[in-house]
C-alpha cells in the first residue's frame, strides 16, 4: 500500500497526535466544566472522532513495519521512548473502536448532577484514554510506568465520580490500594528486567541475559501485576466493587478497555522483553487464569446486582484470557511456536470480543439505570416492551457472552478449546493428562457463562416488570443507542469473518514467536486452525443456516396455523393469577448454582424467629478471600501499628529523645 | 590576609565562645534571654567565618559570614523578638527544668563529642580543624536543649542553634559548603521560622498557651 499521497505519514506519529488530541480535549473540558451541554455535545463526540481515528490508524498501522520514536517529553537524559508494533496495534486497535462507542454513549449519557463536574469528568475520561494509548506505546520502563501510573488514577477520580457516597469512596480507596500494589510489582520486574544494564529502556531489556531464576522472579512479578489490573484471583476484590461504583461509561471502559491492558502487559513482558519464557510458567499461568474464571462466573451466577454480576464476569472473562497467554507461554516454552501462535491468536482474540460486548452491556446496564433508576435486579423485568432498543441490542451481547455461535464469543472460546483438545504433542505426559482437565473446565465455564447470561437477560428485559414505576422506562436517545449498536455490529462482524480478523492477529503471532498459521487461514468463509479434517467452522454458513431454520419455521407457522396472534401477560400459561411477584427472582435463577458451588461463598442467611411479626429473609454472599488474605493482613498491620503506637507519646520532647539517642547511637556505631 | 597563627587563636577563641554561649543557652530559663543568646552566638559564628575567609581568601566564605551576620545576627532575632512581643511572652519562664542535671548531662555530651571527632580532624586539612569536636558538641546541646525544654519558642531557638552548630561544624571541617547548598540552608531555616511562627498562634489559639504539654492530649488513644 502506498501512502505518497499523504506525505509523511507514520502510523506512530498518527498515534502520538491522536493522544495529543485527546489530551487537548480534556484539557478543553476544564474551561467550561460545569457546561455539561459544551462537554456532552462537543468534547465527547470530538473525543468518540479520535477514537475511530485511532481504530483506523492502529488496523493500518498492523500491517506496517515496526516503528520508534524518541520523544522530547521526560527527564533531561530520560526521554520517553515509543514503539508501536503489532501487538501494540491490536490493543491500540481495541483502545481505538471501544472508546469510540463509549464516547458515543458517554455523549449522551453524562447530564447534571451530583458528583464531579462534567468537565472535570471529561478531563479525567480523556486522560484516561490517553494513558492507556501510552501504556500501549511506551518503550522503556520509565515511560511506562508513568503512562500505567497516570491511567490508574485517571480512572481512580473516574471511579470515584460519586465521591459523597461512602461506599464508593471505600470502593475507590481499595482499587487504589490494589493498583499500587500491582504497580509496584511491575516496578519490581522491570527492575529485575534490566539484567544489570541500568538501562531502562525495553530494548536493554530484550538484549540482556536473563538466568532462569532472574528470569522467572521478574515474570511472576509482572504477573502479579498485571494480574492485580486484570483482577486474577487473590487480587481481583477490587474489581467487583469498582465497576459498579462508576458510571456506567466508566465501568464499560474499565472492563472493555483497560483490563485489556494487564493482558497486554503479560504478554509483552513475557514474549517480548523476556522473549524465551520457560514452559512451567504458562502452567502456573493457565492453572491461576482457569481458576479465576471458574471462581469469576459462579460468582456472577450469584449476583444481584446488575453491575456486579457484570463485574464478575469481567473477572471470569480475564481469567480465559490469561489462560490463554498461559497456554501460549507453555506451548513457546516447549518450542511449539505453531500451538503458541494459535493460542495466542484466541487470547487476542478473546480480548476483543469481549471488550465488544462487556461494554455493550455495561452500557446497557447504564441506559436501564438511567431508565429505571434501579441496579437492584429484583426490581427489574420486562424491560423489553418498553426498551426495545436497548433489549434487542443487549440481547445481542447476551448471545455473544454467554458463547453462542455465530456471534464473537464463540469464535475465541472455539479456538482456545482447539488448541486445549490438540496438545498431544506436548512432551511433558503429565501436561498431557491435566490439560484436557483444563478443557474440560473451560467448556464448563462457558457453559456456565451462558447460564448468567440468560439470568441476567431474562431477569432484567424479559418477562412482567417486579415494579409498577418500571412502565415508564424509555429508550435512551440517539447517541447512546448509536453507541450499543456500534458494539453489537462489532460483535456481529467479529463472529462472522473470524479469518479476516485473525489475518490481521497473525503478524502479532509472526513477530512476536515467528509463527503464523499459514496456509489455514486461505479460505476467507472457513476456519480451520489445526487442519481442515479435524475441525472447522465456518460461521457464514451457520449464520445462513440459522436464518434459513428461522425463515422456513415462519413461513410453515404462517401457512398452517391459522389462529390470529393473541398477546397475553407473560408467563401467564394460560392461568390468570399469577402475578409479577411469583416469578423466578435473580436470587432463585442463581440458587441450584449457590448449592452446586457452596464451598466456593461464604454465605450468611438470616432467618427470622417464628413469632417475628414483618420477617425479612435474606441471604448474603460474601467472597471467602476476604476472610483467608486480606483480613489475616489486616490484622497483622493493625497489631504491628499497635505495637508500634506504644512508642507514641504525645511528647515532643520524647519524640526529639527518640532521635537524639538514634543520633548518639549512630555515631558510637561509626566509631 | 591574617596570618595562619592568629587565625587559628582567632577561630579557636570563636569556637570557645560558642560553646559557652550553648551551655548559656542549656541553662537559662527566660525565653526572651534566650534570643540574646542566640545573637550572640550569631555574631560569634560571622566572626569566626570572616577570621577564615580573611586568612584563606575563599571568596564564597565572605558571602557565607555575611549572609550569617544578616540573617542570624539581624533577620532571626528580629522575627523572634516580634514574636515574642506579639504573643506576648516575653515574661515567659521554663519551670520544672533540673539545671543541675541538665548541665552534668550536657559535659558529658561534650566529651562524647570530642571523643568522636578526634578521628575526623586527624584527617581534615584545614586549619580549623581542632574546632571541630567543639561544633558537634554545640550540635547535640542545642540538641539536648530542645529535648529538655516545653515552651515551643526555645525549642524553635534550639533547632536554630542546632543548626549554627551545623554551619559551624562544616566551616571549620571543610571550609564550608557549596554556596547553593548555604542559601538553601539559610531559606530553609528562614522558612521554618515562618512557618513555626504561624503554629505559634495557631498553637496558643487552641490552647491558651504555649506550653507543648498541652500537646500530649493529641495522641492517638
Amino acid at each position: 500500500m502506498s501512502w505518497s499521497i499523504w506525505g509523511g505519514y507514520s502510523p506512530i506519529d498518527a498515534t502520538l497526535v491522536l493522544i495529543g488530541a485527546w489530551l487537548l480535549l480534556g484539557v478543553a473540558g476544564l474551561f467550561a466544566p460545569r457546561n455539561t451541554r459544551f462537554v456532552a455535545h462537543v468534547i465527547f463526540p470530538l473525543g468518540a472522532l479520535v477514537g475511530l481515528a485511532m481504530l483506523v490508524n492502529a488496523v493500518v498501522g498492523i500491517t506496517a513495519p515496526v516503528e520508534t520514536r524518541e520523544m522530547l517529553l521526560g527527564l533531561p537524559d530520560l526521554p520517553f521512548h515509543a514503539r508501536q508494533d503489532a501487538l501494540a496495534c491490536v490493543f491500540l486497535a481495541l483502545l481505538g473502536g471501544g472508546s469510540f462507542g463509549i464516547s458515543l454513549f458517554a455523549a449522551g449519557y453524562f447530564r447534571d448532577g451530583p458528583g464531579a463536574a462534567p468537565g472535570l469528568l471529561g478531563f479525567q475520561y480523556h486522560v484516561f484514554l490517553a494513558s492507556m494509548a501510552a501504556v500501549l506505546l511506551a518503550d522503556d520502563a520509565y515511560a511506562f510506568m508513568v503512562a500505567w501510573e497516570s491511567m490508574a488514577l485517571a480512572s481512580y477520580f473516574l471511579v470515584v465520580t460519586q465521591h459523597k457516597v461512602p461506599a464508593i469512596q471505600r470502593a475507590g480507596f481499595l482499587y487504589l490500594l490494589i493498583a499500587h500494589i500491582g504497580a509496584l510489582a511491575i516496578l519490581l520486574s522491570f527492575g529485575i528486567l534490566q539484567g544489570g544494564s541500568w538501562h531502562f529502556t525495553f530494548d536493554a531489556m530484550r538484549s540482556a541475559s536473563h538466568p532462569a531464576p532472574w528470569a522467572s522472579a521478574a515474570f511472576f512479578l509482572a504477573l502479579a501485576g498485571f494480574g492485580a489490573k486484570a483482577g486474577l484471583l487473590p487480587l481481583h476484590v477490587w474489581l467487583p466493587e469498582a465497576h459498579p461504583a462508576a458510571p456506567s461509561p466508566v465501568s464499560a471502559l474499565l472492563s472493555g478497555v483497560m483490563l485489556k491492558m494487564a493482558v497486554y502487559g503479560t504478554l509483552r513482558v513475557a514474549l517480548d522483553l523476556i522473549g524465551e519464557p520457560l514452559w512451567w510458567w504458562g502452567l502456573v499461568t493457565l492453572g491461576l487464569g482457569l481458576g479465576t474464571a471458574l471462581f469469576g462466573v459462579v460468582f456472577a451466577a450469584v449476583q444481584t446486582d446488575m453491575k456486579r454480576l457484570l463485574a464478575y464476569s469481567s473477572i471470569e472473562n480475564l481469567g480465559i484470557a490469561f489462560s490463554g497467554a498461559g497456554l501460549t507461554l507453555m506451548f513457546r516454552g516447549f518450542g511449539l511456536d505453531t500451538l503458541a501462535a494459535i493460542a495466542l491468536l484466541a487470547t487476542l482474540y478473546h480480548c476483543l470480543n469481549h471488550a465488544c460486548f462487556k461494554s455493550l452491556l455495561f452500557l446497557a446496564t447504564g441506559s436501564v439505570l438511567h431508565a429505571t433508576g434501579e441496579r437492584n435486579l429484583g426490581k427489574l423485568g420486562g424491560l423489553i416492551h418498553h426498551m426495545p432498543w436497548v433489549a434487542g441490542l443487549a440481547l445481542i451481547g447476551t448471545l455473544a457472552l454467554a458463547g453462542l455461535p455465530p456471534l464473537n464469543g464463540f469464535v475465541s472460546e472455539w479456538l482456545l478449546l482447539q488448541v486445549f483438545l490438540f496438545t498431544a504433542s506436548v512432551p511433558q505426559p503429565f501436561i498431557d493428562m491435566f490439560v484436557p482437565l483444563g478443557a474440560a473446565l473451560l467448556a464448563l465455564i462457558t457453559a456456565l457463562s451462558a447460564y448468567v447470561m440468560v439470568k441476567f437477560y431474562g431477569v432484567i428485559f424479559l418477562g412482567r416488570p417486579r415494579e409498577p414505576a418500571l412502565d415508564k422506562a424509555r429508550d435512551p436517545g440517539g447517541l447512546e443507542r448509536l453507541g450499543l449498536a456500534w458494539f453489537a455490529l462489532a460483535c456481529v462482524l467479529l463472529g462472522v469473518l473470524p479469518v479476516v480478523v485473525l489475518r490481521f492477529l497473525e503478524i502479532v503471532s509472526a513477530q512476536l514467536l515467528g509463527a503464523t498459521l499459514g496456509d489455514r487461514l486461505d479460505s476467507w468463509w472457513l476456519l480451520s486452525p489445526i487442519s481442515a479434517e479435524r475441525a472447522a467452522y465456518g460461521p457464514i454458513v451457520f449464520l445462513l443456516g440459522l436464518v434459513a431454520v428461522v425463515v422456513v419455521a415462519a413461513l410453515v407457522v404462517r401457512r398452517y396455523y391459522h389462529a390470529g396472534v393473541r398477546r397475553g401477560p407473560a408467563w401467564d400459561c394460560g392461568f390468570g393469577r399469577l402475578d409479577s411477584r411469583m416469578q423466578d427472582t435473580a436470587e432463585g435463577f442463581g440458587q441450584p448454582i449457590r448449592r452446586i458451588f457452596a464451598p466456593f461463598f461464604v454465605i450468611t442467611r438470616i432467618v427470622p424467629s417464628p413469632s417475628d411479626t414483618s420477617p425479612v429473609y435474606a441471604v448474603q454472599i460474601d467472597d471467602p478471600f476476604w476472610g483467608w488474605l486480606y483480613r489475616p493482613i489486616d490484622r497483622t498491620v493493625q497489631g504491628l501499628a499497635a505495637l508500634v503506637s506504644r512508642l507514641q507519646r504525645g511528647r515532643i520532647s520524647t519524640y526529639l529523645l527518640y532521635s537524639f539517642l538514634t543520633l548518639i547511637g549512630l555515631l558510637v556505631l561509626v566509631l | 590576609m591574617l596570618s595562619t597563627a592568629l587565625t587559628s587563636q582567632l577561630v579557636n577563641l570563636c569556637a570557645a565562645v560558642l560553646l559557652l554561649l550553648a551551655f548559656a543557652m542549656l541553662a537559662q530559663r527566660r525565653t526572651v534571654a534566650l534570643v540574646d543568646l542566640f545573637t550572640a552566638q550569631g555574631v560569634a559564628l560571622a566572626i569566626s567565618t570572616l577570621v577564615v575567609a580573611l586568612n584563606t581568601g575563599h571568596g564564597h566564605m565572605y558571602y557565607s559570614a555575611a549572609l550569617t551576620f544578616a540573617l542570624k545576627v539581624c533577620a532571626l532575632p528580629w522575627i523572634l523578638r516580634r514574636l515574642i512581643r506579639r504573643l506576648d511572652v516575653q515574661w515567659e519562664a521554663e519551670s520544672r527544668l533540673d539545671i543541675t542535671a541538665t548541665m552534668i548531662i550536657g559535659l558529658l555530651v561534650v566529651i562524647f563529642a570530642f571523643g568522636l571527632a578526634e578521628p575526623i580532624s586527624a584527617l581534615a586539612t584545614t586549619i580549623t580543624r581542632a574546632t571541630l569536636g567543639i561544633a558537634l558538641a554545640i550540635v547535640l546541646l542545642s540538641f539536648l536543649m530542645m529535648i529538655t525544654r516545653r515552651k515551643a519558642i526555645s525549642q524553635v531557638i534550639g533547632f536554630l542553634a542546632m543548626e549554627n552548630g551545623l554551619f559551624f561544624a562544616a566551616s571549620s571541617a571543610t571550609y564550608g559548603m557549596p554556596m547553593l547548598i548555604e542559601f538553601g540552608i539559610a531559606l530553609d531555616v528562614l522558612v521554618a521560622v515562618f512557618v513555626l511562627g504561624v503554629f505559634f498562634f495557631q498553637i496558643r489559639e487552641q490552647f491558651d498557651s504555649l506550653d507543648l504539654h498541652n500537646l500530649e492530649s493529641l495522641r492517638d488513644k
